[in-house]
């Protein structure tokens, strides 16, 4: 077996491969395109002119493999282009709305994270009781339910009916910190419920896993008290699957988060994205999925990442 | 004076198909201190579930449905929970069959071993730190001063099993409960721990229960012996006397067993050979050789068993014969013939004279096939048979391996694990072959199942003429089937002849130890053996 | 025979689930006998209430709710049952390919699934349908390859689970060819686990579905989908006016079900296991 050092080494080179891989397809993307994209997406009515600057615009008439080196090599120094849909440099689009994405997110990442894992850890230690039962069927349904389900209950419930929160989640610079948070207090609990669904069920699932081990038996049978085994021997080896719970569950955070901001119209990377995506603004969706992706991609490697350093058979080689 | 456990009427259910079957029938069993009690039989006996009741434990889907247990005095069924975790642990422990997965993987063996005396108040950590060395000392653990500070995966099977015997005495308990400790070693490692346990139950003057499904181990630790059958008591009695005498039929079987012997005529070297294996040499990473310039012979009509232990290299063999691993060099002649090294360019006549069994029936035989299919297809794959022909032809089949028709509706999960290595037999039957590559078939067999399949194949090689490779790491199994013997060690073999050449003494260092390693039925065999060796050594 | 045994021993959460499941399959074949109306018909006054005429009133053009809810399970669940097949045909084969073929096959296919699922789904399909513009036919094939990923990665491991046992062994002494080994010794063998991830990945590709038709990106107006329904109604909820919440309560019912399907499928596969 590899040491701890190059397995992180080899897990980190992989994910970057995939990013650019990754940023590859998102470029080539548009070279697939059957036909002229030009043509495609300003309609054939339009005026040769009009192609042509487009084509311009594109940077289409240098050839694919500096284009997309130039493209990279942009996008890492913070210049994504221009917007064709109204002329505005994309850095400037997306600067703010991926703040404001992200900290949609951290916040319902800091609300779902320890409510899961405790959730979890409590539904695996009581199994079958009537509490894990009831919390089984709670979270069963609401993975079942689509995020704008959730979304439009709690506005029905908490907008609509007792007026409460607001239905659109707006919000500027000015705002204190409190403010900002009563504005996103849906789009932020509709995120956290439908996260924490997934992510209690599998700590709850990484627990029992952990708990039918025979050394747990062994612990038992040593007359160690429950609370020392639950902490002492379960813990540390349920750590690493439990990370990588985690990690993957704020990674689908970060991308549930589209649906929800459209729902809420919260000023977001997800909601550009998609009115980017209606609108044909190439360079716009090129620019915002890259960013997805490498998010995406980051928090996956990080799981990965972390759960190889928390083994414990990996940590102490023979 | 009171007994240190007592156990009266115990009965212990199961949960099963959704209903409680019962799994322990009104058991009664004592204990004295200093004594060690064997409780012997074969698989689904019960036997682990009473040695775990014993500590007032069982497992998940099992329940006490009546009865009592006492331990010095104090009532374990019913009894609160924190009085028995209190008990556990300090005054009675449990060493449990496969040591690397009941160690936590995620702490060292002395903090696992101090766990217990700290948690229950008895030691500071400096004191049980003192002690687990001195035991680690006395069980012939190698560096004991620096073995404790490694962690579980760090250390050999044997050792970790003899740390766990260890770990099992850190309160120096009243009772230890051994199961199965050490079913999953080889023989040499087995000698080992045997020891070790033989020893520190002597030295303490400890009382144990020793479980395990066979005789001749619970033999040389043993004071009284119960044999256990489906949950039920077949017999109790003093060990030497039950050995010596043994009251019921099916104690008389379980001592019998070992006892088949074939008798094979020494003088048909000139016949024909059907394999010969040539300066094979192989590896699976291309770097490190598994198997080093190997050269056999297997004649038609007889039986050549392989014998090592796990890692000597014999399925690794058997995987280089059948080409499922190409070997680095050398070649494998069958029938006169050279066959291709790789499996994929191999012609179906030869892949139909050289057929297979394996050690697990469960996992040999497809769940999905129904008996028909599982024996059917071979006939049709090499034979072309189909309708009434194949059906002919399987109940044919069935019929020598001792099934009736009624059988081929069958699926696997209605057979016992015995009928499913008669499937295997009769699978490999189908194809017609002149060799049969056995590969440990009756090590997950219980031992009079094993035994009725031993004398099956014995009798097809008898009527059909087709010849064995034995891979095996029983000894027993050895002495009985074969009719020449190779002995593997580290890829390379070290001995092979005759039977009886290879039986009887001057054996080669190896084999000598392996032999010598084989519990026998005499309660006195471990000590003996023990004194001698030492004997030798101090020479 | 030996599924209404099964069925009888059910309890009583996967019988409700199966309800749930046959109103939705029995809406989408009979619409056009039940449905009062037709798919796009307008028959009155936007989003009128429930009344006799109209049981869940009309939406933001006035068409009947209740007709374009019962269109809405035959277009939505039809689509999303042939891409889920679509998907399970593309990554069950490739999967028992590279689990049973190993070596440069598995690991050359194994990547490139990796890097397909190191991207989130739904930012692919954004980004494809973008390129491609938003068509049924190029929603299907998208959504059915992204899928087929997740679909290879849990059939690869569970014929490789399969194909290290010896009965597999067994059969390519016996000198069988790879479609045998892939039809007879390990598909029966990964049944109960793929059954199980049809439903879910069913699930998942429903709620995708509606999430992208949610977001405009999917099946197009004037077709009646559940998402788009959504879409088309939701701006009224803040006026009081709940009709979005059918639609978007229709796809939490059709889930809801398949999951206690799955869940009692899930847990008595694992316990046939031991």
């Amino acid at each position: 077996m590899d040491s701890l050092g190059t397995m992180v080494a080899k897990r980190v080179a992989f994910g970057l491969l995939t990013l650019i891989i990754i940023s590859l397809l998102i470029f080539l993307g548009v070279e697939l395109l059957p036909g002229d994209v030009a043509e495609a997406i300003l309609g054939q009515s339009a005026l040769p002119e009009t192609v042509e600057a487009f084509r311009r615009e594109l940077k289409l008439n240098l050839p694919p493999h500096i284009r997309y080196f130039t493209w990279l090599g942009d996008f890492f120094q913070g210049d994504f282009g221009t917007s064709l849909a109204n002329g505005r440099p994309i850095a400037d689009l997306i600067g703010w709305r991926f703040a404001n994405t992200m900290f949609l997110a951290t916040v319902a990442a800091l609300i779902a994270v320890p409510v899961s894992i405790i959730l979890g850890i409590l539904a695996a230690l009581y199994r079958n009781s009537l509490f894990d039962r009831i919390i089984s069927m709670v979270t069963l349904s609401t993975i079942s339910f689509p995020e704008f389900f959730v979304a439009y209950i709690l506005i029905a419930l908490l907008s609509v009916q007792l007026i409460i929160f607001p239905s659109i989640s707006n919000i500027n610079e000015q705002m204190s910190l409190l403010e900002k948070i009563h504005a996103i207090f849906l789009p932020c609990m509709t995120l956290t419920l439908v996260v924490v669904a997934h992510m209690m069920r599998q700590t709850r699932a990484a627990i029992i896993n952990i708990m039918a081990s025979p050394f747990i038996e062994m612990a038992r049978l040593k007359g160690i008290k429950r609370m020392r085994i639950i902490v002492l021997h379960a813990f540390p080896n349920a750590l690493s699957p439990v990370i990588n719970v985690v990690a993957i569950n704020l990674a689908y955070l970060v991308v549930g988060v589209v649906v929800v901001e459209v729902v809420f119209v919260y000023p977001g990377l997800g909601q550009l994205l998609v009115d980017s995506v209606s609108k044909r603004d190439i360079p716009v969706v090129q620019a915002s999925g890259l960013i997805f992706a490498s998010v995406y991609i980051g928090l996956n490697l990080l799981a990965d990442v972390l759960s190889i350093i928390s083994n414990p058979r990996l940590r102490n080689p023979r | 004076m009171e007994k240190l456990l007592t156990i009266k009427n115990l009965q212990i259910e199961g949960f099963s198909n959704e209903k409680w079957m019962p799994i322990v029938n009104g058991i009664n069993l004592t204990l004295d201190r200093g004594e060690v009690l064997g409780l012997i039989g074969e698989s689904g006996a019960g036997k682990s579930t009473i040695g775990l009741a014993a500590m007032g434990y069982t497992r998940q889907g099992c329940r006490i449905a009546s009865g009592s247990i006492v331990f010095d005095g104090m009532e374990l069924v019913g009894a609160p929970k924190e009085l028995k975790r209190k008990i556990r642990g300090t005054r009675i422990a449990y060493v449990a069959q496969s040591a690397a997965a009941s160690f936590n993987p995620a702490h060292r063996l002395i903090k696992q071993y101090a766990e217990a005396p700290i948690q229950h108040g008895l030691m500071s950590f400096a004191e049980a730190e003192k002690k687990a060395i001195d035991i680690y000392q006395r069980l012939l653990l190698p560096d004991p001063e620096r073995i404790g500070y490694r962690y579980p995966h760090q250390v050999s099977g044997g050792q970790l099993q003899r740390a766990m015997v260890a770990m099992a005495m850190a309160c120096q308990p009243d009772i230890i409960v051994f199961d199965e400790p050490t079913t999953a070693l080889d023989v040499t490692t087995q000698i080992e721990v045997l020891a070790a346990i033989k020893h520190i139950t002597e030295q303490f003057d400890m009382a144990a229960i020793y479980i395990s499904h066979d005789l001749a181990v619970v033999a040389q630790l043993a004071d009284r012996i119960m044999v256990l059958r489906y949950g039920n008591l077949v017999e109790e009695g003093d060990a030497r006397e039950l050995l010596d005498n043994p009251k019921e039929e099916y104690t008389r079987q379980l001592l019998s067993v070992r006892t088949f012997r074939k008798h094979s005529d020494q003088n048909d070297n000139d016949r024909n050979v059907i394999l010969k294996v040539q300066n094979v040499s192989a590896s699976y990473t291309g770097k490190e050789m598994v198997l080093e310039d190997i050269n056999l012979k297997i004649r038609r009509g007889r039986t050549v068993a392989l014998v090592g232990e796990s890692g000597s290299g014999k399925s690794t063999l058997a995987r280089v014969i059948t080409g499922l691993l190409p070997p680095l060099q050398g070649k494998t002649i069958f029938d006169g013939k050279e066959l291709p090294p790789a499996l994929k360019s191999r012609d179906r006549e030869s892949l139909r004279q050289m057929q297979m069994i394996y050690q697990m029936p469960d996992t040999a035989i497809n769940p999905r096939h129904k008996v028909r299919k599982i024996i059917g297809r071979p006939l049709s794959f090499y034979f072309g048979m189909s309708g009434k022909e194949r059906e002919d032809r399987i109940i044919d089949l069935l019929e020598k391996i001792e099934l009736s028709e009624k059988y081929i509706d069958r699926y696997p999960a209605e057979l016992s694990g015995g009928e499913k290595q008669r499937i295997c037999i009769a699978r490999a039957l189908a194809a017609n072959p002149n060799l049969i590559i056995c590969d440990e078939v009756t090590s997950a067999l219980d031992q009079l199942v094993a035994e009725e399949i031993l004398k099956l194949l014995q009798r097809l090689q008898n009527d059909l003429g087709v010849s064995y490779l034995f891979i095996t790491h029983d000894l027993a199994t050895v002495k009985a089937i074969s009719d020449e013997i190779v002995v593997m060690l580290q890829g390379k073999i070290v001995e092979q002849g005759e039977k009886q050449e290879i039986l009887t003494p001057p054996h080669h260092e190896y084999t000598e130890l392996l032999l010598s390693s084989v519990p026998e039925m005499d309660p006195d065999w471990l000590d003996n053996l023990l004194a001698e060796r030492q004997a030798v050594q101090a020479t | 025979m030996a599924f209404f045994k099964l069925l009888r021993q059910s309890p009583l959460s996967a019988r409700i689930g199966l309800a749930m499941i046959l109103i939705n399959i029995a809406a989408a074949i009979f619409v056009p006998v039940i449905a009062p109306y037709s798919e796009t018909e307008i028959v009155g006054d936007i989003w009128l209430t429930a009344s006799k005429d109209h049981l869940l009133g009309t939406d933001h053009l006035g068409r009947d709710m209740f007709t374009r809810l019962l269109y809405g399970a035959r277009n939505t669940i039809a689509i999303a049952f042939i891409t889920t097949l679509l998907s399970f045909l593309v990554g069950t084969i490739c999967g028992f390919f590279a689990a049973t073929l190993g070596g440069w096959t598995d690991l050359t296919l194994s990547r490139i699934i990796d890097i397909l699922m190191a991207f989130p789904t739904l930012i692919f399909a954004l980004m494809v349908l973008s390129v491609t513009g938003t068509s049924i036919i190029a929603l299907i094939f998208v959504i059915a390859l992204l899928d087929s990923t997740r679909v290879y990665r849990l059939s690869r491991a569970v014929a490789m689970d399969i194909e290290v046992m010896e009965f597999v062994e067994a059969a390519k002494l016996r000198g069988e060819r790879i479609w045998w080994l892939m039809r007879h010794e390990i598909l029966p063998n990964a049944m109960p686990p793929l059954v199980a991830e049809f439903g879910l990945r069913f699930c998942f590709i429903f709620l995708f579905i509606a999430a992208l038709s949610f977001l405009g990106l999917g099946i197009q107006p004037p077709t009646a989908d559940w998402g788009g329904m959504v879409r088309e109604n939701a701006g009224a909820i803040t006026f009081g006016i709940f009709t979005a919440l059918w639609p978007a309560g229709a796809i939490a019912f059709l889930t809801v079900g398949v999951n206690l399907i799955v869940d009692w499928f899930l847990h008595i596969a694992s316990g046939l296991k031991d």
